[in-house]
């Protein structure tokens, strides 16, 4: 039998987009080798590490276990969405500006999970940004820096006096 | 990993894309489970049939005195269910322990049930409450205790290939004079499998001077979430406290039969850790009782 593709229509990064895709294609590789969005990282490719996390209709979730058909019709937010290097999201400035990013690796994921966080909870205590990014795992920085990111963050989204970036 | 991906919008079509299958098919819903059985090729499928578009099956409500729950309710859904915080609460902790924030954003109750792990975390406080699955096949649809739902030997005692579980119901435990606790050990607070888990429910007579009935469930100390029912009737009759939480806590440690694991810890070590989380765990429902009074 042979795998009938299928003609996906969803929203990536605040655009339409329509792709050609297989039944059982994950949702990363799509990204990744599809679509070359290779912001978005394979880690343990099992769910444990976070470093895949993408949101989908304002949740976060593990594109490595994610069926891509799933998300047709569906608004998909990745890193690549979040911001520019000239037009950055005030949780791109903050990690910058903390030192929350070491190797890089999980930062793509931190981000998109502190993002959903702060989409939710404008004013997040620490215990709220700790559950937050409990499935991202972070082996170079330790997470002092990464949580310090996104409490500033919060600050910068919450006075966008503070914040550089221009909206678009 | 499969051929055919179906996304039916309706019970009866998902239904009848299972028969049609013959069995090579199974449901997906949130896959967080089903993903990685396909990769690492521990199940082998022609189709999967994806009930996400059944929107129909995901709710939390009370009706007729009991709580339904619908089979497609996220983790996060029930962690964060006003409804289960006051009436379950056990049942939102026990959802707020499992996985990642990712993976309770789409893994579901039926899921975790159906997929019949020894130490489900949701399926280990769904047996202490007494919950019914309502489960439909092209042939109708029945009403199944929850700890029927699996083998002795473990696993599913429903055929994947032709069943759907669609709602868990049970009675809130406070409506009968009850409360219920949760407790779990893990090697971290985050995704992390437990080491051991339990939930508890007792109930009082109106006085709150013996105990009328009690349901201890623990996992994972054998194949499948495991009732000690010997350990239930060590309280049953008896004056809720400490005399007697230490006692059934014992007799639930002694009909444990967890396995020496490397991830999770010798048998005997296991066994000690069932006597302690038991006790407390009773303790914490017996708390909850008499704050209410």
């Amino acid at each position: 039998m042979d795998k009938i593709k299928k003609r996906l229509s969803f929203i990536l990064n605040h655009k339409p987009v329509t792709v050609e895709v297989e039944p059982d294609t994950l949702l990363l590789d799509l990204l990744r080798e599809t679509l070359g969005l290779t912001g978005t990282k394979r880690g343990c490719g099992e769910g444990e590490c976070g470093a895949c996390t993408v949101i989908i209709n304002n949740e976060a979730v593990n594109a490595c276990l994610y069926p891509a058909w799933k998300v047709e019709n569906c608004r998909v937010l990745t890193v690549e969405g979040l911001g520019t290097e000239e037009n950055p999201h005030p949780l791109q400035e903050a990690f910058l500006e903390a030192g929350a990013v070491q190797c890089g690796f999980c930062t793509p994921g931190m981000l998109m999970s502190s993002y959903a966080l702060l989409q939710k909870t404008a004013n997040p205590a620490e215990s709220e940004v700790k559950e937050a990014i409990s499935g991202n795992l972070c082996r170079c920085t330790g997470y002092v820096k990464i949580i310090e990111a996104i409490r500033k963050a919060a600050q910068k989204m919450n006075d966008p006096s503070i914040s550089k970036r221009k909206e678009v | 990993m499969f051929e055919k991906y179906y996304k039916p919008v309706s019970l009866e079509e998902a239904l009848s894309r299972l028969d049609d299958s013959r069995g090579r098919a199974r449901i997906i819903a949130g896959g967080t489970d089903l993903v990685l059985q396909l990769q690492n090729r521990e199940i082998v499928l022609d189709a999967v049939v994806d009930i996400t578009a059944i929107e129909q099956l995901r709710y939390i409500r009370e009706e007729g005195g009991m709580i339904k729950i619908g089979a497609l309710t996220t983790h996060s859904d029930m962690a964060g269910s006003p409804l289960l915080k006051r009436s379950a609460s056990l049942l939102s902790e026990a959802a707020g322990n499992v996985g990642s924030l990712q993976i309770r954003n789409v893994g579901t109750v039926g899921g975790n049930v159906i997929n019949a792990q020894p130490a489900a975390d949701t399926a280990v406080a769904l047996m202490a409450l007494d919950a019914m699955a309502r489960v439909v096949s092209t042939a109708g649809e029945r009403q199944v205790p929850l700890g029927e739902l699996y083998r002795p030997e473990g696993g599913t005692a429903l055929d994947p290939g032709r069943e759907i579980v669609t709602e868990f119901s049970f009675y809130p435990p406070a409506n009968g004079g009850g409360s219920g606790a949760f407790n779990r050990l893990a090697r971290r607070k985050a995704v992390a499998l437990p080491v051991f888990n339990t939930a508890v429910v007792i109930w009082t007579d109106q006085d709150q001077s013996y105990l009328t009935d009690a349901r201890i469930i623990m996992g994972p100390v054998a194949r499948i979430p495991f009732r000690a029912r010997e350990a239930e009737k060590v309280l049953t009759g008896n004056p809720p406290g400490e005399h007697y939480f230490r006692l059934a806590a014992a007799q639930a440690a002694g009909e444990a039969k967890p396995r020496d694991s490397y991830l999770r810890g010798s048998a005997a070590y296991r066994k000690k850790l069932a006597q302690v989380m038991v006790l407390r765990a009773l303790t914490k429902a017996w708390d909850g009782l008499e704050k209410r009074g």
